[in-house]
């Protein structure tokens, strides 16, 4: 353990998100995912000789919001270029991608790390660069799970050409937490953007590491082993974990780390070599001759800096200091764009901050989940859930009545008020409604009135459950309560 | 054969475009297979097309501009449904399903298409020896090579086996066979004319333009097929005027610029030079004013050429790899050996030495002194004209050093072939426009070309100034007889 705390991690992220244009980057094709191979193609796709790329423009648009929303400085002037290497995924051999001047450089996001009995702290990322490049198609290969040792590979071009944006982390990274923090938070602002479903099973958000470690925070850098193949936030942060310690362990033992590409398993839980990396591949970059150079004056991107909405840090924050959630309630509830906002409504409607948030979070999440839906699908109102939460707070229903009703509301957005008039479900909090029924419950039950008062006290939980069969549940709780000790004592 | 003699016969019902046709494609059947300008005719097709515009004389319907013109496509231009081969083994079967917008604008202006013309393989090279379908003839002596890349069109052209072509330019491969075949060969402004459909070999570089008996015809097929084309980014969204308005305008007082370094240069044919120098006495007779003017990094041209084109081509050509289309050898049991036995036995020797060339310029230690130094000689080359276009109003050179060499001269001696290419390749450099017109002959009795550069977007300048010279020269009376 003392060696351990010896020892810094430094990490990196090279993070590739899949823009949700509906034609790809250079051409019309469609971007539809999981359909049969080869459907979503056409010449410029397959590369075809003749055929030609004309840049898509709203994924230009995309990819300046997306480094706007990052922070980083977005060039008034850039261009692609090819990068150049033999693979069949690569119809044309080439990538075009953006190399010595990408669309944006130098910004950063803050990450904020929330774990179990440690602190919880905000951490500013540094982002060095953001590009848009094509994504390449999918080789299935046949007798094995990769080109070497298969029988034959067939190759699927649907992915080919699908617009990406590489986001480059700075290696300000120091723990498999922060890794997987800082990806999820690249998830969350891309969502809020609607620029991509950044879904990491569907290769949407791809996320490759690099890793090193070395002693303390002034020795030189260590050699960095690049990590693939992790598709979930907990991949990456028990990859980074893993490789730590076992990058330690080979220091530790007088060993030597080689640069490397390594895979991470997740049956085993483990990383494992792929590749050695000799020297740097030479991509033979050069300016994309059948593309233009772009130009994104001031003037677009002053008004692609209007369009972005409140991003989830600027939320996070918010809910704290003004609606007094806790960090973690404050994390939940802004996870998802269209949640924050019913919840940013409902709370303009009156509603307690952090009695909406738990709602919104547990009943009404769980409701849309089990249903398949969206927040925009969801019937109901925020002023109406303002309205059910207010009817809670100054007691016309109890929660329970709550949980009850809320499923009629949800499909069908009715006025909570109506629905409890109208099903004579308001909360029993006089005592004069109460208490005959106590009267009743006592005459009908001495013998546990009787041993209740020999000090079977568990036996109120039995008066209890009683007194709300005989009044539907409408009885005020703590009112019920207080009025049975005092006649059960009495 | 030229457009206006033709449309006569055919309005005047002296022959069907059928009949026309049909002619063309006998000539072709009894005589191409000396020349060998075509890789395939697509007879069935033509007549149809021909039938189409016939019916629609004898309805005295409104005829579209290029009414029953029979018309040839460099086989590097993709035609949707016909093989485009490139002259290679590597796509010798190979159909696009899509048509390039310079030919469909030909078809829907009226043209009628006739075949698919001979080329250098993938456009590399300035004879037509490299193609895996044989050389080309030159019509004017069948020992002799038609120039390149563009050998087929400027052939067939010269041969009376089509009334104009469209050829591609590169680094002057519509104008220097046009130059050895004695007709006109226009290579447009970059960007004038849509590059979707031809098939790339230096990208910044190529251009389609036409190869045609006359400037009247070269200017009536660049305005059927330039404009802004969706599917293009580097095709320039300006507006196509009426080449032919300005065709019979007088040249007095038209300032041109001699190049001074080129009638300089050593590798200069002494007959060209004189041929051209009374040219330019022609120009000044005919009113315009002539000027000496300096583009001293004219010469370092065909270095800075030899550099981005193969660099651009290394890259073109890499999608060449047996996995999606076109030739995949037989002999591999893995990847790699797939993709280097295709390229390997699927390119011709003078596109793999430029694949390589481009390679090693591009290569990480090298570009710097390679690629980024041609790309800022190129910017040189470019001020150069740009200083000069501030004096002049177009520039003239030999298109040429020489004239047409004999077939095998060359073939072991990539270097000097690359200097046939030596006045061409900085107007493409610099993405001017520039023309060929035939200017006189050599002793041996084969035509000499005469070359006029415009600034950016000034096709009219130096179509104007080749129609007053060709209509008082009469240079080509007689065609070839083969």
């Amino acid at each position: 353990m003392n060696n351990l705390e010896s020892w810094e991690a430094v990490i990196g992220l090279e993070t590739h998100v899949q823009l949700n244009t509906k034609s790809k980057i250079f051409t019309s094709a469609s971007t539809a995912f999981g359909d049969a191979p080869n459907t979503h193609i056409d010449p410029v796709v397959c590369g075809l000789p003749g055929t030609l790329p004309v840049l898509n423009e709203t994924v230009l648009e995309y990819a300046v919001k997306t480094s706007l929303a990052l922070n980083l400085n977005v060039a008034e002037h850039c261009k692609f270029d090819r990068k150049q290497y033999f693979y069949p995924d690569l119809p044309k051999n080439y990538q075009i991608s953006q190399f010595d001047e990408p669309l944006a450089e130098n910004g950063w996001l803050e990450v904020e790390i929330i774990e179990k009995d440690k602190e919880t702290y905000v951490k500013k990322i540094g982002i060095e660069r953001l590009h848009m490049e094509e994504d390449a198609g999918k080789l299935v290969h046949s007798g094995s799970d990769r080109l070497a040792g298969s029988k034959y590979s067939l190759v699927d071009y649907n992915r080919a050409g699908i617009a990406l944006c590489e986001i480059v982390s700075k290696p300000d990274i120091r723990t498999g937490k922060e890794a997987s923090e800082y990806a999820s938070e690249i998830r969350r602002t891309v969502r809020y953007l609607g620029v991509s479903d950044g879904n990491m099973q569907e290769g949407s958000l791809r996320c490759d590491v690099n890793i090193s470690v070395r002693k303390g925070p002034n020795a030189p850098f260590g050699t960095k082993v690049e990590i693939k193949n992790m598709n979930s936030f907990s991949a990456i942060q028990k990859a980074c974990d893993y490789e730590i310690a076992r990058q330690i362990e080979v220091y530790e033992n007088g060993g030597k780390i080689f640069q490397e590409t390594r895979l991470w398993d997740e049956a085993k839980q483990l990383t494992k070599s792929m590749r050695l990396k000799e020297g740097s591949s030479d991509y033979r970059y050069f300016p994309d001759p059948d593309l233009g150079p772009i130009e994104i004056t001031k003037a677009q991107k002053e008004i692609w800096f209007k369009e972005l909405p409140e991003l989830p840090s600027k939320k996070r924050n918010k809910y704290v200091s003004q609606f007094g959630l806790s960090a973690y309630d404050a994390r939940v509830i802004s996870d998802e764009i269209s949640m924050a906002n019913f919840f940013e409504e409902t709370v303009a409607y009156g509603a307690e901050p952090k009695l909406a948030s738990n709602w919104i979070t547990s009943d009404i999440v769980g409701y849309l989940k089990s249903n398949k839906l969206s927040f925009s699908e969801l019937k109901l109102s925020p002023e109406n859930l303002a309205e059910m939460i207010s009817m809670i707070s100054n007691k016309t229903i109890s929660g329970k009545i709550a949980k009850e009703i809320l499923p009629e509301l949800v499909q069908k957005n009715i006025s909570p008020k109506n629905l409890v008039e109208e099903k004579g479900l308001a909360m029993i909090s006089d005592s004069s409604s109460i208490l005959p029924i106590i009267n009743e419950l006592i005459t009908e039950y001495p013998n546990e009135v009787q041993a209740f008062k020999n000090g079977k006290t568990k036996l109120l939980g039995f008066f209890v459950g009683q007194l709300m069969k005989r009044t539907k549940g409408k009885a005020d709780p703590k009112l019920a309560n207080k009025l049975l000790v005092e006649k059960l004592n009495g | 054969m030229n457009f206006n003699s033709l449309r006569k016969d055919i309005i005047g019902n002296n022959i069907s475009v059928k009949e026309l046709v049909n002619d063309i494609f006998a000539k072709i059947d009894h005589k191409d297979p000396e020349i060998n300008s075509y890789i395939c005719t697509t007879k069935e097709n033509a007549i149809a097309q021909a039938e189409n515009i016939d019916k629609l004389i004898q309805n005295k319907e409104k005829l579209p501009p290029l009414a029953g013109m029979p018309i040839a496509i460099k086989d590097n231009i993709c035609t949707k449904g016909v093989v485009t081969t490139c002259a290679s083994k590597m796509l010798k079967s190979f159909v696009a399903p899509y048509e390039s917008t310079a030919s469909s604008k030909l078809w829907s202006s009226g043209g009628i298409c006739l075949g698919k013309t001979n080329l250098d393989e993938f456009a590399m090279g300035s004879s037509t020896e490299t193609s895996v379908f044989g050389v080309t003839s030159n019509p004017w002596d069948i020992n002799r090579v038609p120039g390149g890349s563009s050998g087929g069109s400027a052939a067939s052209v010269a041969a009376g086996f089509c009334a104009a072509a469209i050829g591609s330019d590169t680094g002057g491969s519509i104008r220097q066979p046009a130059s050895f075949c004695g007709v006109v060969g226009l290579k447009p402004t970059y960007g004038r004319v849509s590059r979707w459909g031809l098939v790339a070999f230096a990208s910044s570089l190529d251009q389609i333009g036409p190869i045609t008996n006359t400037v009247s015809d070269a200017a009536e097929i660049l305005y059927s097929i330039s404009g802004k084309d969706p599917l293009d980014s580097t095709c320039l969204d300006k507006p196509v005027p009426n080449y032919l308005t300005d065709l019979n305008k007088s040249i007095k007082g038209l300032k041109i610029g001699i190049i001074k370094e080129c009638f300089e240069h050593p590798g200069l044919n002494p007959e060209v030079k004189e041929s051209v120098l009374s040219g330019v006495d022609r120009f000044k007779t005919l009113g315009a004013e002539i000027y000496e003017v300096e583009c001293p990094r004219f010469n370092d041209g065909i270095a800075t050429y030899y550099v981005i084109a193969p660099s651009e081509a290394s890259a073109n050509l890499a999608r060449y790899d047996g996995v999606k289309y076109g030739y995949r050898s037989n002999e591999c049991s893995n990847l790699l050996e797939m993709t280097s036995k295709s390229r390997a036995e699927g390119f011709g020797d003078e596109v793999q030495r430029r694949i390589l060339i481009g390679t090693y310029a591009l290569s990480a230690g090298y570009s710097d002194a390679y690629y980024k130094k041609a790309q800022k000689v190129r910017t040189l080359i470019r001020k150069d004209f740009d200083n000069a276009f501030q004096k002049v109003d177009i520039l003239l050179t030999p298109t040429c050093p020489t004239t047409a060499f004999l077939k095998g001269d060359f073939v072991n001696d990539p270097l000097s072939m690359y200097l046939s290419d030596l006045l061409t390749v900085p107007a493409n450099l610099a993405g001017l426009p520039a023309i060929s017109i035939p200017c006189g002959f050599d002793t041996k009795g084969l035509p000499i070309g005469l070359q006029l550069i415009g600034d950016v977007l000034e096709e009219n300048k130096i179509l104007n100034a080749a129609n007053i010279f060709e209509i008082d020269a009469q240079v080509v009376k007689n065609r070839p007889l083969f």
